[in-house]
């Protein structure tokens, strides 16, 4: 009687999941309701859990409840503790989920509505929750090694050292083009300029606090930050206001880069309780507090999503972004479907807290879905504007016109109608002096969660709200940068540990500024060329981030079908295996394109050849004749770097790839470093009070 | 009932944000290493801190 209630009410999700998802896709009227998105994503997760995901934990990874896990085995307080499911969930979900999620949907909604949700869906179901709780699972029989060990252990030198070149690639590109969002964020906003600077000070009063007020009370701390910082957001519109303090923060691009490159250095150099740390807890108790806040408020006021389903960009003319639907929509999606990255805590920290093999299916897959669900929220804030302001906020400068009356004719002549007074209208109500050409993502996304949270929670405060999603954005895309800063230099002090030891320890004073300097100044390097570039900087850093994220994607999942393989899991090996050979597909294209385009958009080559064409020929004006040999160089560069990231790419596959053929066909491989079977001795209740 | 939810909730919190670390890790030590005293909640602190960013720890 039971299981048939439950076969009924797994029924009856599917038919409503199936009804959502074919009316989103199906529907070509005036706009549809962003409650069906929420719908189809809730049941196409709901029942990929509940089937998919089971079945993959029972028939191919066949967890074992009675085995110990590393927590059990290596308890010692620290890192290694057997900890509560949900406990270890809410630890995951806090470290996956980053701004990656909000920014990718937030640029593809370029291409309508449709894409980006589809693919959000289908790419978390099939590849990112596998990727995920595959590389978990492996990590986890592994005592919890590092990505790049199991790499080195399983398939090779080769393919070790790829996975760690990959991460440290991956880390510059991501940080740089992080740097750019808030930049663009901040440019010629005083108040988001003045929020964003006082979460520095503010952070530092929390570390103190937590040090030397009240050690370890880390709710006390936080719950002061907090406060503190939405004062710094109301104290924003004060200096907003205020003419002399508004100057002292209202700056060009170029400087507040300048700012994000010295705070970077800083940041990567004093010690973590003092900045890195403190911010942590606040970033992660804004992010999990406005996430659940957006939820609220997108199913209270159940808004209309405004964007078609599919524009004509997808041709690959679009302002924000060049480059066809495929393959720059999954590039450009990236970390909603698949991130790399996740492979990266899914390996190491996670896998130390599991008390038990069966938590792996809720923490690995369950967490990336909530991930991918927050990327589904992303595209509903970015849909819900009008599509002409919407295109409006994002598209540069050097595509659509400097001033707003040529920005606003060609934006209408795409089909996208808006006015410059409905814009500078809508920049009045936020709080801003204008919203044209505010690139990134940040800014588009911000107007429409400020739009939400109004419109649900009272519409007299929208200035506030849009700066407080913009505060929210900026403090946790600087913990990333912060992180990513540091885990860099401890990446490179290992390298460089190899050829002189000394430069190995990682508080050694000089080795840390030498290392520091190395990172800051490599993903500084970017962050410049992006402020300066006259298309945005978004258009160049973004696609090259993407390609970065799903070639770590794909090394994760070539570590995955490799073991899989090795393990005589031959005929399930297509969980990871198909996933795997969409991602390479992809990445490939989307390289191929990125280097050899002829569309000067596109094609990094094509670009280069194009702007020393107009330097030789004399047409460019001054301001732009003076940066065209940077940007022709780095064009060049991020050519060469585009062509690196595909080398790696197929290098690790073909490793894979040997190492599976010769398992295959019975000749010797490295053998499984799968560590042996020990009872567990936790006792149930114990473990999960 | 509501009482025992609401203690649970907090318990919850304090474990997730790592408010109960230095609790957590006195009775670890009582129970592993009593002969050894623990370390002063200052330096279990610093420690702490210092060992949880070594890797990575935040994502895009």
């Amino acid at each position: 009687m039971k299981s048939l209630m439950g076969k009924i009410g797994w029924l009856t999700v599917a038919l409503l999941g199936a009804s959502a998802v074919g009316g989103i896709a199906l529907n070509r009227g005036e706009s549809i309701n962003a409650i069906w998105f929420i719908t189809a994503a809730a049941c196409v997760f709901a029942i990929a859990y509940r089937f998919y995901a089971a079945w993959i934990a029972a028939k191919v990874l066949v967890l074992d409840e009675t085995r110990a896990t590393p927590a059990e085995r290596f308890d010692n307080g620290r890192d290694f503790v057997p900890t509560n499911k949900w406990i270890v969930f809410g630890h995951h979900f806090a470290a996956i989920a980053g701004p990656g999620p909000l920014i990718g949907p937030t640029l593809a909604a370029q291409f309508g509505y449709l894409p980006g949700t589809l693919w959000i869906l289908v790419g978390a179901v099939l590849g990112g929750c596998v990727q995920d709780m595959v590389t978990l699972f492996f990590s986890m029989r592994r005592d919890g090694r590092s990505l790049g060990q199991m790499a080195r252990d399983e398939l090779g030198p080769v393919g070790g050292f790829a996975a760690l070149i990959g991460t440290f690639a991956i880390m510059i590109i991501l940080i740089a083009v992080l740097g750019l969002v808030v930049v663009n964020a901040m440019k010629h906003s005083p108040w988001a300029t003045s929020t964003v600077a006082a979460t520095i000070p503010i952070a530092m009063i929390v570390g103190l606090y937590m040090r030397n007020i009240r050690p370890g009370r880390v709710l006390e701390g936080s719950l002061l930050g907090v406060i503190l910082l939405l004062l710094a957001v109301v104290s924003g519109g004060w200096v907003d206001h205020n003419a002399t303090l508004r100057a002292l923060f209202d700056h060009e691009g170029l400087p507040l880069a300048w700012g994000v490159i010295a705070y970077g250095f800083a940041a990567a150099i004093l010690p973590v309780w003092l900045l890195l740390a403190p911010r942590d807890y606040l970033s992660t108790f804004m992010k999990l507090g406005t996430v659940i806040l957006l939820a609220i408020a997108i199913a209270i006021l159940q808004p209309e999503i405004k964007m078609p389903a599919l524009t004509q960009f997808i041709d690959g003319t679009g302002p924000i972004f060049g480059g066809t639907l495929f393959p720059f929509v999954f590039i450009t999606i990236a970390c909603g479907a698949i991130s790399g990255f996740h492979a990266l805590i899914a390996s190491g920290t996670t896998p130390k807290l599991l008390a038990n093999e069966r938590d792996i299916r809720m923490i690995g897959y369950g967490g990336m879905a909530l991930e991918s669900f927050v990327a589904i929220m992303a595209l509903i804030a970015a849909t819900v504007l009008e599509p002409g302001v919407y295109f409006a906020i994002n598209s540069p400068a050097g595509i659509v016109g400097k001033e707003a009356a040529a920005a606003v004719a060609t934006i209408s002549s795409w089909g996208f109608p808006v006015s410059v007074e409905q814009m500078n209208a809508l920049a009045r109500q936020m709080g801003e002096t204008t919203l044209f050409a505010r690139t990134g993502g940040a800014p588009s996304l911000a107007v429409g969660m400020a739009s939400i949270f109004g419109n649900a929670f009272g519409n007299g405060m929208l200035a506030l709200w849009y700066h407080f999603a913009i505060m929210f954005e900026a403090v946790f895309i600087l913990t990333t940068l912060d992180a990513g800063t540091r885990v860099g230099r401890f990446m490179l002090q290992d390298m460089l540990g190899n050829f002189w030891p000394k430069l190995g320890q990682t508080s050694w004073m000089p080795s840390v500024i030498l290392t520091s300097g190395i990172v800051v100044g490599a993903w500084g390097y970017f962050l410049y060329i992006g402020v300066i570039d006259p298309n945005g900087g978004v258009n160049l850093l973004w696609p090259l981030f993407g390609i970065a994220n799903q070639m770590l994607a794909a090394i994760a999942l070539c570590v995955g079908t490799g073991i899989l393989i090795k393990s005589g899991k031959l005929k399930h090996a297509w969980i990871t295996g198909v996933p795997l050979a969409w991602l390479v597909l992809v990445t490939t294209a989307a390289a191929w394109e990125k280097i050899f385009s002829s569309d000067i958009r596109v094609g990094f080559l094509a670009a280069a050849n194009n702007m020393a064409a107009k330097l030789a020929a004399g047409v460019l004006p001054p301001e732009k004749a003076a940066v065209a040999p940077q940007l022709i160089f780095n064009q060049h560069l991020d050519a060469w770097l585009t062509m690196f990231f595909i080398v790696v790419l197929w290098v690790i596959v073909f490793d894979m790839l040997r190492v599976s053929a010769r398992h295959i066909a019975g000749k010797p491989v490295r053998p499984l470093t799968e560590s042996p079977h020990i009872p567990s001795r936790l006792v149930e209740d114990y473990v999960r009070d | 009932m509501i009482g025992n939810m609401l203690r649970r909730c907090w318990r919850a919190v304090r474990r997730l944000s790592g408010d109960d670390a230095y609790e957590r890790y006195l009775a670890h030590h009582a129970e592993h290493h009593p002969d050894a005293p623990p370390l002063s909640r200052e330096d279990f602190f610093k420690q702490w801190q210092d060992t949880k960013w070594k890797g990575v720890k935040r994502c895009c």
